[in-house]
Order: C-alpha cells, then structure tokens, then sequence
C-alpha cells in the first residue's frame, strides 16, 4: 500500500515541485541565466518563508495582484485582451518583466471572450456584450437557483449544477436538462434507456458547443500559459494553484445571489446551513485537486459576503464562517495553503477568523486596518496587502513609498507580511505602482 | 394592532407582519394607517442599522415586508397623499459600473429617514444623472461606484453636471468599493461617505436638517 503523506509532507513536496520546475514535455526547466535560475528560487523561498513564519525571510516579498492592470497599462482595451490571446500573452509578460514583482499571478484574469459567445455565457456582461470594450466583466447577479430548489441542491449538488444550474447560466447548455441521471446506470437491463437523451438533436447541440468551446478554452491556454514557463526561465515564479469559495458565497454570489441569501438567513436557515454543508466537501476537494493539478500551493478563496456591514457578528459566526473555517481547514489538510481574500473591510470578523493553525494560511486584506489586523489574525497568519486602489490611482509614487515603509513599520518588522495592492484593480497609474515594488525592495530588507 | 404590525415587521417576524396587515385590511383598516405602521417599523429597521444591530439582511427582510404589505392595500393606494419629506436625494451608481448593494443600503438609509430617493440604478451615464437633477431637482446626488473604473465615471459625471451648469444647485456626495476622500477630490464632489450613515448625515447636513 502506499504510504499516505501528511498534510506538511504533500504540501513541502508542491514547494519542491515548483522550486524545480519542469518544461511541458516533463524535463527540467532550462532557465534563461544561472542569474535568473537563482532569481526565482529566492523568489520563491521569500514567499515560503514569509507565509509559514518560521523564520525571516532576506526581505519583505512584494507582488502584483490586479485585474486588469496588466492590460489597460499596455494601452489595450479589456476587450481587446479577452479576445486577441497573443497580444493578452505579450503584454503580461511585458508587465512582469517590467515591474518585477516576486510572483506573478497568471495572465488568465481577461479569459477568452470567444469561449464565453460560444456557450452564450448569461452570468456575466463583457466588453462588448453589455459592457463597454474599456471596461472589465462584470457579474449579473440573479436568482439562479430559486428559493424551492435547496433540497435539490443538497441532494445531488453535482446533478443540481449539471442539469439546472449550467443550463441556466450558459445559454448553449441546454441539452443538459435532459441528461439522465447517472447513479442510475447500474445493470445491462434497461442501461440503453439511460443514453436515449444523447441521440437527441438539443443534447447534441449542446455537446456540440462544449467541443467548439473546449477547443477555444484549449487554444487560450496554449497562448496565454505559455508565459509562465518563460517567466518561470527569465525568473518569475507562480504560485497560485487554483481557487475555491466560501460556501456561503457559492449560494450567494451566483447561486441564490444577494438579496436572496439575505432572505434565506430568515425563511429558510436550516436549509441553507445544510446546502452550505453539502457544499463544503466540494469546495475543499475543488482546491486540493487543482493544487495537485497545476502542481502549486496557494489556493485562491475570494471573500466576499461576510465583510463588514453585511452580517451581523452572530450572522456570520452562524452562517458565514463555520463552512468556511472547514473549507480552510480541509484546504490545509489537503496540503495547499489557502489565501483568502478579505474583500472590503474585515474588523468585525478579525476575533473570529484570527485562531488558524500559525504559518499556513496567507490572507489578503484590503481595506482593514493593518495594526488591528496584525495583532489578530496576524498573529498566525502571513498577510498579503493592503496598498489602496485610490492610492495607486491617483497618489504620488513618493506617497506610495511613504505608504508602503509606514505598513512594513508596522506590519512586517517581524515577518508575516507580503507587500501587494488591497484590492484587485484594472486602473492605476504604472510609475505608482513601480513605486509599490521599489519602495518594499528598498525598506523591506532584513537584516 | 397598527401598534402589533409595527413590532412585528421591526423584530423580523415576517408571517407574523403580514397576517396582521391583512386582517388589519379586512377589518377595515384604512390602508394609511397600515402603511403608516410599515414607515414607522422601516424607521426603526433604519435605527436599529444605524446603530449596528441590524444588518443587510433584516434590510433585506424589511424592504421585502414593506413591498408585500403594499400590495396587500394596494386597491386604496391612488388616493394616499404624498407623506412629507425632508428633501431630494438623485443616486445611482456611474458609468460601466453595475454593482448595486452599498447603493441600494444608502437608498433604504436615504429613504427611512425622511428623503425623497431618486434611484437611477447602475451603469447611470453622466447625462442621465443631468436630466434627473433637472426633472426631480435634488439638493442632493449621490455616486455609487465599486470598481477602480469608477473612479474617471465619477469625475467625468461631475464634469457633466457642471457643464450643464447645475453644479451649484446640488451636493454632491461619492461612496463604495475603493472610494475614499482622495476620490472625491479627484471627481469633484463635495463629500465622500464611507457608508450608508454617513451618507444619510451629509444629505441632512445640506438640506439644513438635524
């Protein structure tokens, strides 16, 4: 039998995997310059030692986490990035290189616009599909899933998504309403019955679509993704191995969505606990099998319901955070290490969330108070942040610097702190933004 | 039982609410007297806000109760006059923008305590905001904005308003996502509200109210 790793084993051996990266045909990775080989491990290493706190790393590490910032400061429209992939591939290196931050993220944030007209994607407006070709996508929020369909949900999630949900959201999927039902595919009795449905033309129509969008989803990759390995052999690592959600997030962003989730806390709560614990399961194997994929660590879980304003303590200690603790926890299990993303303010929730096992979790904080934060949650978990958007777009690169010294001052001295934007941004002003790296390079060295 | 019905809707007892308000319009119950009860609950809903023991979802909840008991006395409706207001709020949230909550939560804020709330919705471009303030006449806009891009949509509906020379006729108030008082030197605007309260002070402040 083979011998089972322990969470601190699977997880050393992702870090050891991307310490030694491989090309796409398996063989090590021919790095551009003993420099830039030496580059990327210390890159890397910074970020490991700062996320599990054990000890200093050389300096305070900085990266870049935007939206679209890489494309609106190349000149393009957000359109133009989500539809022309060479281009989206180019000036993402450009960005990397030119502002040479320790890690990059990946320069799948624009996503291919053909692969969205194809499936008729309805949960979001895109350039030029009912946003203007400058801006970024933005989410449609609806009631997806209608009030009456959590047993549903909690039954079967799997078959919830496949044969309501997805129909519901990508206009080309519906053929999928019309699947059978696949745990009932038991015995050569009747098995032909099951199958009936796929020699219908809507479900082949459907198929059809998901060939044609396949293939578009393949040919984005194989543009765009080829950055990263020659990132990777100029220096630049990636660290960001997939991502997953707060369940609570999953049934209110693009599920039930806000209004309805909100209701649901008083109509229905049994219900929505016990769809948010079917969930969980999910959620957590959704982060570990992408971490195990792309073979890297952090696990991307955006926060997004559970800020400030939005629930009341008992609400989200009730309904937010116990599933999202679990979904943490299982992440961590599975050897990744989960990077959550307190979206807005976090304050309120900083008592409830700051008792994580130490070294294991990276939290991107935005719009908190890094002293507060710091003494809290900060006490056993790396930070990531929290250089403000305003800041960026319309500061001046000295007052970026001051920003950027006055948050190691209290932040970082001791570790623990990773120097990166709050917010997920599409504009700013570049020489700010350099400025964001430089200053952390200049004032975040250990001694 | 106008007494019962405020209670219920103000402590979230939604069955409860509306069981009350139809037996209230059955009975014969004037429909301003229960409408009356659901404006003063949605007061306390607001207070209660205000003072961090409600939060969206009893927002949420109590918006819900009020639509649901307005239906209920909807037949009587045309012949109720207009309630008094303190003043004209226009808001929206600006140009490529679609995102609603914190603008819906400055709306109900808006509204509860006293004001006449113009909601353009999302994605409002810069020359819709001008014809409102010339239809509806605000003392008051409000900008909403989440994303980063918000920040040129609300220089560039400000810039708008001002060109059609109604800038000296209304406050103008800026708030959401990333937007602090560096935003609203950038965009133009008179104040920059961190959040629903703020909002609702700034807007008393410039009518003149307490």
């Amino acid at each position: 039998m083979e011998k089972q790793l322990s969470p601190d084993e699977k997880l050393e051996a992702l870090w050891q995997g991307v310490l030694a990266p491989k090309d796409p045909q398996g063989n090590p990775l021919q790095f551009q310059s003993p420099e830039a080989k030496k580059a990327y491990q210390e890159r890397i290493l910074r970020f490991k030692d700062a996320i599990q706190m054990n000890k200093l790393p050389d300096r305070v590490p900085v990266t870049i986490f935007p939206s679209m910032f890489p494309w609106t400061s190349a000149g393009m429209t957000v359109q133009e990035a989500m539809y022309d992939y060479a281009k989206c591939a180019a000036a993402f290196k450009k960005f990397i290189l030119d502002f040479e931050p320790d890690v990059q993220w990946l320069a799948v944030a624009p996503g291919p616009g053909k692969f969205y007209e194809i499936l008729d994607y309805k949960l979001y407006s895109w350039p030029g599909h009912g946003v203007s070709p400058e801006h970024s996508y933005q989410c449609n929020e609806g009631e997806y899933m209608k009030a009456n369909e959590y047993d549903a949900l909690i039954q079967d999630p799997t078959g919830f998504f496949l044969n309501v949900y997805l129909p519901r959201v990508f206009g080309a999927l519906g053929g999928f309403q019309m699947l059978p039902f696949f745990p009932g595919i038991l015995e050569m009795y009747g098995v032909a019955l099951n199958f009936i449905p796929f020699g219908l033309p809507p479900v082949q129509n459907t198929f059809k679509a998901l060939f044609e969008a396949g293939g578009e989803a393949l040919k984005w990759i194989g543009t765009v993704g080829s950055v990263d390995g020659e990132l990777a052999s100029l220096g630049f690592p990636a660290l960001l191995g997939g991502f997953t959600k707060a369940p609570f997030d999953v049934i209110g962003d693009t599920l039930r969505g806000t209004k309805e989730v909100m209701l649901d806390i008083y109509r229905q709560p049994d219900k929505l606990i016990k769809a948010m614990e079917a969930l969980t399961p999910l959620m957590i194997k959704m982060g570990v099998g992408s971490a195990q994929m792309t073979g890297h660590p952090l696990i991307f879980v955006p926060l997004h319901k559970g800020a400030d304003g939005f629930l009341s303590d008992e609400q989200f200690k009730k309904f937010y955070w116990p599933t999202l603790k679990e979904v943490l926890l299982g992440l961590i299990e599975g050897g990744c290490v989960p990077l959550p993303a307190a979206e807005g303010g976090y304050s309120s929730r900083l008592d409830v969330v700051k008792d994580l096992p130490k070294g294991k979790t990276l939290w991107m904080i935005d719009l908190t108070d890094m002293g507060d934060v710091k003494k809290t949650l900060g006490k056993n978990a790396c930070l990531l942040g929290n250089v403000p958007s305003a800041l960026l777009n319309l500061g001046t690169p000295q007052e970026v610097k001051d920003y950027v010294k006055r948050l190691i001052d209290v932040a970082g001295r001791d570790g623990g702190l990773i120097v990166c934007n709050g917010a997920f941004f599409d504009q700013a002003k570049p020489e700010n933004v350099k400025a964001m790296v430089d200053a952390t390079k200049e004032y975040g060295v250990y001694n | 039982m106008s007494k019962e019905l405020v209670k219920a809707i103000a402590d979230m007892r939604e069955g409860e609410a509306l069981r009350l308000a139809r037996e209230m319009a059955a009975g014969g119950s004037p429909p301003m007297e229960i409408l009356n009860a659901a404006r003063e609950a949605m007061g306390i809903v607001g207070q209660r806000y205000q003072e961090g023991t409600y939060f969206l979802p009893e927002l949420v909840l109590a918006g819900e109760m009020l639509n649901q008991i307005t239906d209920i006395v909807k037949p009587e409706l045309a012949k109720l006059p207009e309630i008094k207001r303190h003043g004209k709020v226009v808001i929206g949230t600006v140009a490529g923008d679609i995102h609603d909550i914190g603008k819906n939560i400055v709306s109900f804020m808006l509204d509860v305590n006293g004001f006449q709330v113009h909601d353009l919705g999302v994605d409002v471009p810069p020359q819709k905001f001008v014809e409102a303030i010339r239809d509806f006449q605000p003392q008051v806009v409000g900008l909403s904005g989440f994303l980063t891009l918000a920040f040129d949509s609300m220089k560039g509906t400000v810039e708008a308003i001002k060109a059609a020379g109604l800038r000296d006729k209304v406050k103008i108030m800026v708030g959401g996502g990333q937007v602090n008082d560096k935003i609203q030197e950038y965009a133009g605007a008179d104040a920059y509200g961190k959040d629903a309260m703020a909002g609702v002070s700034l807007a008393k402040k410039w009518v003149g109210d307490k």
